[in-house]
């Protein structure tokens, strides 16, 4: 697992200097790795530094924060399927920022108020105050992890709908704006908020590394564990948090980016061939999932195609490869 | 560890909460009202558990003997009253010093994927790890040793979802041997097994018992074996303790007909001289039941569409 944690570790800086010279310009990766120690020319230095490599960070950090985030919900729910989404996080998220979106664009003075805080904080409301809300309905002196996933899909929707509601009565700019945000892209990045996801993974990584005995412990079911003395509860509450920050920073940053929380966990999973994603891989695969798919949208596809869109197209069907050419009988 | 334990000790008798008579049970429920939502299981329940004893809980379905289990495995929190584990309540223990003392094994534990048999034994040293105190030699020695006396040796590499019901039954009480925990907790250990594997774990059971001194308190449906393995038999129903004490007290036909509406001979068991519970013949018409005419199976497993009122031949 060591060995394909490295590998991904190296595939990722090499899909990041690629993400620097696709593009326009005419930048080599020589050209890319001279300017960032320094050495290149001012105009390189705009392209470089100003322009390519905060989108290329912010596409590493938002897919590790997704990638990670999907470990750590796929695994505390010990089913594949539960991604940070059905804790409500990214459809909290989406209706805070679709709501800015609208609501500040019409003569609502409370859309205004919102969007002087900024879409991002915005968003990163939404996305807190719904899974609390999630987490809030599945308390019955403990959370059973079915029952938050069937609360988060029922929220999910419930969200979901107000989101198409806002965006149907809303002026065409508004909705094609919202729209965009909640495809996903890294179009709009910049330094700044390329920051508030770094201090994130920086915070959250190592609590959840922290938690990853406990995660391979739940796995004997919530009496196995508690017989071992895994403190059930606990566990599970900071598990649901790490996740929820990783995702609300991540969307806020990029809005929605599709499939990675779900696909980079299994990918790593299977790459390692160990029993449950292991933390560190998915977060390295999430982050080349989304840098690669940024490059691949600059640098190979005509216009600018939005990340979010090349994760789905690419993601899911590699993702069906994996499951249909490992013959060994296994639960997804 | 051996240093907590005489500090538990020390304690213990400073606070005086020991009993004057006899030794500290190893498990005490004091008070203790169970209940699922608001249907109540047990209500005001006291029971003493004697460390060193193997004590077996039966009952009629649904007489709530794995709710008492759970709670006495802290899986369950009770609505009211105390579970104390040796002679403490047991929410005052951290949760890992609770693991090194107790460890139940549910009736469905989750089998990981892709783990083999001695990393799902290994899981058992956890309460006895942490941070500054790794896995050791000795944790590997456990888990050699659990493995060997549930015989799994050779299968120690296998995947576990490989497993059959009756050596993944033997891998799950390998976990709890490494876990090395004084009480041990089962609930119905030795169910989906065949009759010789039923005998293999309730045998590895009593030698756990007998050698270690373990307390164990299990769930058991075959009232016989329960009979033949127990020190002592505690009949649960309607909310109580209807019966406690050795197996040949409390296996009695009035007994067995109050607690499980069985009519049933007692004999001794011509092999382990244990009591030996014999359901007795029921009588062919204490039922009004008819099958339906048209779909009334016969002797040979045809559906038959004769006479009515024909009197089944299966019996006599």
């Amino acid at each position: 697992m060591v060995i394909v944690t490295l590998i991904a570790l190296v595939a990722a800086i090499v899909i990041a200097l690629l993400g620097i010279v696709a593009g326009s310009s005419s930048l080599t990766i020589p050209d890319a790795v001279r300017t960032l120690v320094g050495a290149g020319t001012p105009g390189q230095e705009l392209i470089v530094i100003e322009l390519r490599l905060p989108r290329v960070v912010a596409g590493l950090l938002v897919g590790a924060a997704l990638g990670i985030a999907g470990a750590l919900t796929q695994t505390f729910a010990r089913n594949p399927l539960a991604t940070p989404d059905i804790l409500g996080v990214t459809s909290g998220a989406s209706l805070g920022a679709v709501a800015a979106i609208v609501l500040a664009g019409g003569s609502y003075s409370v859309g205004a108020g919102l969007l002087s805080l900024g879409l991002p904080l915005v968003a990163v409301l939404g996305a807190l105050a719904s899974s609390a809300i999630v987490y809030g309905l599945a308390w019955r002196g403990g959370v059973d992890s079915y029952r938050l996933i069937l609360i988060g899909i029922g929220a999910t929707a419930a969200l979901g709908g107000i989101t198409s509601y806002l965006i149907a009565r809303a002026k065409i700019t508004d909705a094609t704006a919202a729209a965009q945000w909640l495809v996903g892209s890294l179009s709009g990045v910049s330094w700044s908020s390329v920051w508030p996801v770094l201090v994130c993974l920086v915070v959250i990584t190592p609590i959840a590394l922290q938690q990853s005995t406990n995660l391979e412990l739940t796995q004997l079911g919530d009496e196995v564990s508690t017989s071992l003395g895994v403190a059930v509860q606990r566990h599970r509450l900071v598990v649901i948090v790490c996740a929820v920050v990783l995702t609300a920073a991540a969307v806020s940053a990029s809005g929605p980016v599709e499939f990675v929380a779900f696909v980079a966990p299994q990918i790593a999973r299977r790459l390692a061939r160990v029993g449950r994603p292991p933390i560190l891989a998915a977060g390295l695969v999430g982050a080349i999932i989304v840098t690669g798919g940024d490059a691949l949208a600059r640098g190979v596809l005509p216009g600018q195609v939005p990340v979010g869109i090349i994760t789905a197209i690419i993601g899911a069907p590699y993702l069906i490869w994996l499951l249909t050419r490992r013959k060994e009988r296994e639960t997804l | 560890m051996s240093e907590t334990r005489t500090d538990a000790a020390a304690r213990l008798t400073a606070t005086g909460t020991a009993t004057a008579t006899g030794p500290v049970p190893a498990l005490e429920a004091r008070g203790l009202t169970l209940a699922y939502d608001r249907s109540v299981v047990f209500e005001r329940l006291d029971l003493s558990i004697e460390a060193g004893t193997v004590t077996t809980l039966i009952g009629a379905n649904g007489s709530g003997k794995s709710t008492l289990l759970k709670a006495f495995g802290r899986i369950l929190q009770p609505s009211a009253g105390t579970v104390r584990l040796d002679g403490r309540p047991v929410r005052e223990f951290a949760t890992r010093e609770v693991a090194r003392r107790l460890a139940i094994l549910p009736q469905k534990p989750l089998t990981p994927s892709a783990t083999s048999v001695r990393d799902l034994v290994s899981r058992g040293r956890h309460p006895h790890q942490s941070m500054l105190k790794p896995w050791t030699p000795r944790d590997t020695e456990v888990v050699d040793a659990a493995l060997a006396a549930t015989g799994l040796a050779e299968l120690a590499g296998r995947d576990a979802g490989s497993l059959s019901g009756g050596q993944l039954q033997r891998a799950w009480i390998a976990l709890v041997l490494a876990q090395e925990a004084p009480t041990i907790l089962l609930d119905e250990p030795t169910t989906f097994l065949d009759l010789s594997h039923q005998l293999d774990v309730l045998e590895l059971v009593r030698s756990i018992n007998r050698e270690r001194g373990a307390t164990v308190v299990m769930v058991l449906h075959d009232l016989s074996l329960a009979g033949r393995y127990s020190d002592r038999l505690v009949v649960v129903g309607g909310g109580r303790v209807l019966a406690d004490g050795a197996p040949w007290e409390v296996l009695t036909p009035d007994i067995l007909r109050s607690a499980f509406d069985l009519e049933a001979l007692v004999v001794p068991d011509p092999s382990s001289g244990s009591p030996l519970v014999v359901p007795a013949l029921r009588p062919e018409s204490t039922s009004d039941f008819r099958w339906p005419s048209a779909n009334r199976p016969d002797a040979r497993g045809l559906s038959t569409a004769e006479t009515p009122g024909e009197v089944d031949g299966t019996r006599g």
